[in-house]
């Protein structure tokens, strides 16, 4: 029998839905309107900040010297790079470890998830020098594998969790009709897993896309993507707030939309199972 | 006839093949600050001269540091010039890390850079980094404020009439805090400015024999002052102000004085940003009679990595982008307030400049810091606001953490002093200087 709730307590529940909500959204949106404010009027008190006039000269400023469309474009090919490259790795490694479990299938899980509470900073030097070696240093090919392996263990650990909702009877009764290894995972299995497969390549572009110590770290000039176009505009020494904030804002804006417009497939995908 | 023409033809061939062969790329690291990026604004002049393009990481200065850091260390050939700071340059210039700039051409006039920063950019006479632009800290103050308070400010005060002054200058009704300064934990940001400060209490880090000295008299007077003075008539919440915070108050005429980097006089002095740009008025910064003042030295310098396939071109950008001439191109462009001071002697022999309000006092107080004799007592170390060994960038961050959390009641001075003595021997015996 479902609980009965009072119009009065469903009210105060929305408020503090809202009020939650408005909290954990309020930086992203007083950076937006930071981003429309001349510097002199962005240290102001958040108030006169409100009151003071509107323009877009902070965009102007950054448009005119930074080149957007190269961080853009470098940013969407290592976000979309790696997690696709990701996905083709670890849907083979978690379809094993679901359907084809060995006794060490688990500690494995372990061991890969152990990997993720290394301190990036730790592997930096070693990494550092591959690249070299590689002449991967500052390429989009680097990033993309460098990203694919740091998100390899979450993209492995939602798959496996999404394969294990899906009954094995099913890939049995593929095998019985004939379908072998491939056709079983590419037409029976993939597409039964689409929603749990779709939530992960969301969240591994969000998590690509928003990496910034690698992305920092092992690019310069050539593959550097929004996340250094962002640090080029904060500073130490000097109130830039405006034009951080205008950066900021056309670096969030892609995945913000993004993210925006999948939010019903990435909840679908997140709480896939979950009901039964 | 015939043959002359076809003479002239072919030179200009060669001559444009010839540039174009020799036309490089470079890439250049910087950090963001007003300076630079105007800097990469000119860049066309550049290019148009030497036919060199130019491609620029600009970075926040921290990441700017652990992102050369990596570079230089390992090799790494991801910049052909990277703009790093005092306490960098002696000691990579003394690995090996970095090209010698000693053969600059004589149009540069290298002996133009004032000594005070090319001794700073050096190891063993050698210049390693050329300044782009040069700074050190002075007072800035509310002169309608000051006024208001019966007070005058001497050029050259001493740290108790700033602590009158402040008291005098206080408004806690009307939000104005005496003295704004730098509290923040970081051997950049609060740990810059206090080590600074207690140079002109007589402390200093390491004695002869590099052992801590925070068991010292003198450094339990550095920060009992500045405790209490902070207490009195500084902002709540001093222990996590930097350069930006107090530059934002300052602006905001909630201050009535500021001791920090002598670049902040343009951004107070700018009625654009400022509200009280126009009663600001500047002196150096304090001394307590022992002969030091508490002025700190510091520039950001070009620097070329050992190793780089385009030294050539790469001291082609040093010498336009250091040179009087550049300066002379962000005058015509954008007014003498807004060229990189602090870098050449000819700039201060300048009329020019001299009508900007803050030249003199910038020139005083670079010229008042010595990196080379920065403490009343004798230190085995270079530098006024930290020491040039790789060591202390670890070690002051730390201490600066203790000494924050002084400042935020979180544990008396005596423990801070305490702690900072046995996690300075500590890092100095691992390092096997003592």
């Amino acid at each position: 029998m479902a609980r009965a709730i009072t119009t009065q307590r469903k009210t105060i529940n929305t408020l503090f839905a809202w009020a939650v909500g408005l909290i954990i959204f309020f930086p992203i949106l007083w950076i937006f309107v930071l981003s429309f404010k001349s510097e002199g009027d962005a240290i102001k008190a958040p108030f006169e900040v409100l009151t003071s006039a509107w323009t877009l000269d902070s965009y102007a400023t950054v448009q005119d010297r930074s080149d957007y469309f190269k961080h853009f474009w470098n940013s969407v090919t290592i976000a979309v790079g790696s997690t696709l490259l990701g996905i083709l790795v670890a849907v083979p490694a978690a379809w094993s470890m679901a359907f084809v479990p060995s006794k060490r299938t688990r500690g494995i899980l372990m061991w890969m998830l152990s990997t993720k509470m290394l301190p990036a900073v730790g592997v930096l030097y070693p990494i550092y020098i591959g690249f070299i070696k590689l002449g991967l240093l500052d390429t989009r090919i680097g990033l993309v594998i460098v990203l694919m392996l740091i998100n390899l263990p979450i993209i492995v650990w939602m798959l496996y969790t999404y394969f294990k909702e899906i009954p094995g009877e099913i890939l049995e009764a593929a095998r019985m009709d004939g379908a072998g290894l491939r056709e079983e995972v590419m037409y029976v299995l993939t597409p039964m897993a689409v929603p749990g497969i779709a939530s992960t390549l969301l969240l591994n572009v969000i998590l690509a896309w928003n990496e910034a110590f690698w992305t920092l770290n092992l690019t310069a000039a050539k593959a550097a993507p929004l996340t250094a176009f962002i640090a080029s505009y904060s500073s130490p020494e000097g109130l830039f707030y405006a034009k951080l904030s205008a950066a900021s804002v056309m670096a969030i804006a892609p995945i913000l939309i993004m993210g925006w417009f999948s939010q019903k497939q990435l909840v679908r995908g997140l709480t896939f199972g979950a009901v039964k | 006839m015939k043959l002359r023409s076809v003479l002239r033809t072919a030179t200009a061939v060669s001559l444009i093949a010839g540039s174009a062969a020799y036309a490089e790329n470079i890439v250049i690291a910087t950090v963001n600050n007003g300076d630079m990026i105007r800097m990469q604004g000119l860049t066309d002049d550049f290019t148009s001269k030497t036919g060199h393009t130019v491609e620029w990481v600009t970075l926040e200065e921290n990441v700017l540091r652990q992102r050369v850091t990596t570079d230089i260390t390992t090799k790494g050939g991801a910049f052909d010039i990277m703009t790093i700071g005092m306490y960098e340059t002696p000691i990579w210039g003394a690995n090996g890390w970095l090209v010698p700039l000693d053969d600059l051409s004589e149009e540069y006039n290298v002996d133009d850079i004032l000594p005070a920063m090319a001794g700073g950019l050096s190891h063993d006479g050698t210049l390693y980094a050329a300044p782009f632009y040069g700074e050190s800290s002075m007072i800035m103050y509310r002169t309608d404020l000051m006024e208001k308070a019966g007070l005058e400010m001497p050029e050259a005060p001493t740290w108790s009439f700033v602590r009158e002054a402040a008291a005098a200058m206080t408004d806690r009704d009307n939000d104005i805090n005496g003295i704004c300064l730098r509290g923040k934990a970081g051997w950049g940001e609060g740990g810059a400015f206090i080590t600074a400060m207690s140079n002109s209490f007589g402390a200093r880090w390491f004695d002869m024999d590099w052992n801590a000295q925070f068991d010292t008299q003198p450094w339990k007077d550095t920060l009992e002052f500045y405790v209490g003075m902070m207490n009195e008539s500084g902002p709540a919440g001093y222990a996590t102000n930097g350069f930006n915070e107090n530059l934002s108050l300052f602006q905001q005429g909630k201050c009535g004085m500021w001791i920090d980097a002598t670049v902040a006089a343009s951004f107070v002095t700018n009625p654009n940003d400022s509200t009280v740009a126009d009663s600001v008025g500047f002196a150096l910064a304090p001394d307590n009679g022992l002969g030091k003042r508490s002025n700190w030295l510091w520039a950001w310098a070009l620097a070329i990595p050992a190793g780089t396939q385009k030294e050539g071109a790469a001291k082609e950008f040093i010498e336009w982008a250091t040179s009087t001439d550049y300066i002379e191109l962000v005058a015509s462009k954008e007014g003498w307030a807004n060229v990189p001071p602090g870098a050449r002697t000819s700039l201060y022999e300048n009329p020019n400049y001299m009508e900007v309000p803050f030249a003199q006092m910038t020139l005083d107080s670079i010229l008042s810091a010595d990196p080379n004799n920065s403490t009343v007592e004798p230190s085995p170390y270079v530098g006024v606001q930290f020491a040039a060994i790789p060591e202390f960038a670890g070690i002051a961050t730390e201490v600066s953490q203790e000494f924050s959390a002084v400042y935020a009641g979180q544990q008396s001075i005596d423990e801070a002093l305490e702690k900072a003595q046995a996690l300075t021997n500590d890092a100095m015996e691992a390092a096997g200087y003592r």
